[in-house]
């Protein structure tokens, strides 16, 4: 059976890592290029692999995948430790810094000589003649050293201990000098340090409701195709009709009918859990198509035929067979959560000030004008757009490392 | 076929009646009502209404009455076609509606024209020439596409044509024409200004559009009853758009119906930055100030045109598809 099974499928890997490598003139890394090996060894070796090794290889050639799970890292770590990279406290102000462009660190100090650490200009002050406005120019003739692991604003470490040291900053030193990496806002808060702790709410305050909407649009979704008949019936009605309901005055009916003593962030969270006993239709219809499929193929008769239970066919022979289709789709949704988050924010719908959010960020830039003339308050926007694209691929990858026997 | 229609058309009917129901007792889920929140707003302003205005006011609207007798006076205003009054604008629901109704549905429409035929030849173009260049293109391009919010790219969108054109983006009319009545000029000023909230609603459904296509004709695309077209000796095009991109377009027909209730709650972030006059921005403001009799009405419209959206999506898959019978 085994013998007679890797043929094609270790053919059919030939030639795909093939294809690809020539289309995108990838680095010459193949399958399993680790070593220079034979055709008769790749076969055997694919032939003995597990389905989780076949899908590592395949998913390791998915480059942007790759890439995108790196960044996804990076992105959850300073999410995690958002006081200590962040130079300054996210609700400080300066007010005689409003509306900063970003400040962009120079390795050539003001005298034209090149310095191994960064240093960041002072800022000259201009009125616009018209609107009487502050401009801020950089000033090349006043320059701050920009120091690593440098004391700055005390904070509380994940609430455990307090330090105020900061992974780079002016240090105490240049009181009026300002590092204001991504610029400043309205209230001259630093958009840096502000984007980190966005972060932090931003990219989790979703997961749960993701994980929540997983189980109910598989269990859901599985009796559906599985059981068929009157059961599928119903449910699919039952999702078609909560389909039908508009999102945005349910979100506010559930958003007014919480309970207004809470914090807004818990009630949000609590908003988010409610909306996933809507969101599990999309993921249920998938599974249901999925399971009717499989119900039909030769493996389920066999199982079937030699004896196995119903659980015992549902769990052991069919879930595994689109587990990672699911996984797959898991990242896909999250990246939603996080849009939709964003946009009930910007629409004064879902978080509000004074909690920090990317969606409450982009507030501020909701009028064009001021867009027009500090357009560094789209950078939120960017955050955003970079985690999305990046989760996207993520799921892309594992959706086509997802069936490791496929073409 | 017939009966399968009228069997539809029936059972939508019961759906409609339950929307009715759970769409009224949303509206009215948020504590407090319409007076409340128009005490609460003249506060905010500085001024105050006295009690005894407000008791008077409560009992004109019929507001201190059980809910389920509300609903009934409501539901039976509108089998008389009278939808109710909107507290907030002193006026007929109806008069406010469906002139933006329309809009919307024209608006839905144009995006839903302008998504399908760019994303499913692309999609088709990205399977039959796949890892190709410009499959690389329309994939980057894609996945863009879902990544930026619908409102950055409004806002970016505003921002380049303010920055650099010195040109205000946003509405669906020309100043001149903002209030005009329905002529060829207005109608010829509306297509003029359709084209930027069109592709800000449509990017991301074109992205996620041509990414499905191109999966969905993946799978076919290798199938032995294609390689049988092939033999048979039809041209590449025949077999290509004959064959499997029908049955590849199979799950997009049967989605169509939702694409409306999704145009709506999506694009009301977007028509709120581009000032569209479109009924999404009108049912935020009405759920805002509990004016529950406009946002009851606007949502049991919505529903009902969802529901006949569906109908229409699967006769269409019945067409497109001769295997599915409804029995």
């Amino acid at each position: 059976m085994e013998a007679k099974s890797s043929g094609p499928i270790s053919n059919a890997l030939q030639r795909e890592s093939k294809v690809v490598d020539q289309a995108v003139a990838a680095p010459s890394e193949g399958y399993l290029a680790e070593e220079p090996i034979s055709k008769d060894k790749l076969e055997e070796k694919i032939a003995v692999a597990t389905p989780r090794q076949l899908m590592w290889w395949r998913f390791r050639k998915h480059k942007v995948a790759l890439a995108s799970v790196v960044v996804l890292v990076i992105f959850y770590l300073l999410a995690a430790f958002a006081e200590f990279v962040a130079p300054y406290d996210p609700e400080v102000f300066a007010a005689s810094a409003k509306f900063v462009p970003p400040q962009i660190p120079s390795f050539i100090d003001g005298n034209g000589q090149f310095t191994l650490r960064p240093v960041v200009f002072g800022l000259s002050q201009e009125r616009d003649p018209e609107t009487l406005r502050v401009i801020y120019q950089p000033d090349e003739s006043v320059w701050y050293p920009i120091y690593f692991f440098v004391r700055g604003q005390p904070y509380e470490f994940w609430g455990l201990w307090e330090t105020d040291i900061h992974l780079f900053g002016l240090g105490e030193n240049a009181e009026e000098g300002t590092l204001f990496i991504l610029g400043s806002d309205r209230l001259g808060r630093d958009m840096f340090s502000r984007i980190l702790y966005g972060a932090r709410i931003s990219l989790s305050i979703g997961l749960v409701s993701v994980f929540l909407s997983l189980i109910l649009g598989i269990v859901l979704g599985g009796i559906s195709g599985y059981y068929g008949g009157q059961i599928d019936n119903a449910i699919q009605r039952v999702i078609e009709f909560i389909r039908s309901i508009p999102s945005i005055p349910l979100w506010m009916a559930l958003s007014a009918a919480l309970p207004p003593t809470w914090p807004q962030e818990l009630r949000y969270f609590g908003i988010t859990v409610i909306l996933s006993l809507i969101a599990w239709t999309g993921l249920a219809r998938v599974v249901r198509g999925r399971f009717l499929s499989l119900r039909e193929e030769d493996f389920v008769l066999g199982a079937r035929l030699s004896g196995t239970s119903e659980m015992g066919i549902i769990l052991r022979h069919m879930v595994p067979s689109f587990l990672s289709h699911i996984i797959a789709s898991l990242t896909l949704s999250i990246p939603a959560i996080i849009l939709s988050e964003t946009a009930l924010s910007f629409l004064g719908l879902g978080l509000r000030q004074p909690v920090i959010s990317w969606g409450v960020l982009l507030q501020e830039a909701q009028n064009i004008r001021t867009v027009a003339l500090a357009p560094w308050l789209l950078l939120p926007g960017m955050a955003v757009v970079i985690a999305v694209l990046a989760f996207n691929f993520l799921g892309d990858g594992l959706r086509d490392a997802a069936d490791p026997f496929a073409r | 076929m017939l009966q399968f229609i009228l069997r539809r058309v029936l059972m939508a009917i019961p759906t409609m009646l339950v929307i009715s129901i759970v769409s009224f007792a949303l509206i009215q889920l948020p504590p407090g009502d319409f007076l409340t929140s128009y005490a609460a707003t003249l506060a905010q302003q500085g001024d105050t209404i006295p009690p005894e205005q407000l008791e008077a006011l409560r009992e004109a609207y019929g507001l201190g009455q059980p809910l389920y007798v509300q609903y009934f006076k409501w539901m039976r205003g509108i089998f008389r076609g009278d939808f109710g009054r909107s507290l907030e604008w002193g006026m007929p629901v109806q008069d406010l509606i469906w002139e933006r109704l329309a809009l919307t549905v024209v608006l839905s429409g144009a995006t839903f024209l302008f998504v399908w035929t760019l994303a499913i030849p692309l999609g088709i173009f990205s399977a039959t020439h796949q890892y190709s260049i410009p499959d690389y293109i329309f994939t980057f391009f894609g996945f863009l596409g879902l990544g930026i919010p619908n409102f950055m790219l409004a806002l970016v969108l505003m921002w380049v044509g303010f920055a650099y054109f010195g040109q205000e983006v946003g509405g669906l009319f020309s100043p001149d024409y903002k209030n005009a009545p329905w002529t060829m000029a207005r109608v010829w000023d509306m297509i003029k200004h359709l084209w930027i909230p069109m592709i800000v609603l449509g990017t991301a459904g074109t992205a996620g559009l041509i990414r499905t296509m191109r999966a969905n004709t993946l799978d076919e695309i290798n199938q032995p009853y294609v390689e049988t077209a092939r033999a048979k000796g039809l041209t590449e095009r025949q077999v290509i758009w004959k064959y499997p991109v029908r049955v590849a377009l199979n799950p997009f027909v049967s989605t169509a119906g939702w694409a409306l209730p999704e145009l709506v709650s999506g694009s009301t972030i977007v028509a709120v930055v581009l000032s569209l006059p479109t009924v999404g921005p009108l049912l935020l403001r009405a759920l805002l100030s509990q004016d529950m009799y406009l946002a009851g009405a606007i949502i049991l419209l919505i529903s009902i045109l969802t529901i006949i959206g569906t109908l229409i999506s699967d006769i269409l898959l019945a067409w497109l598809d001769p295997r599915i019978r409804y029995e």
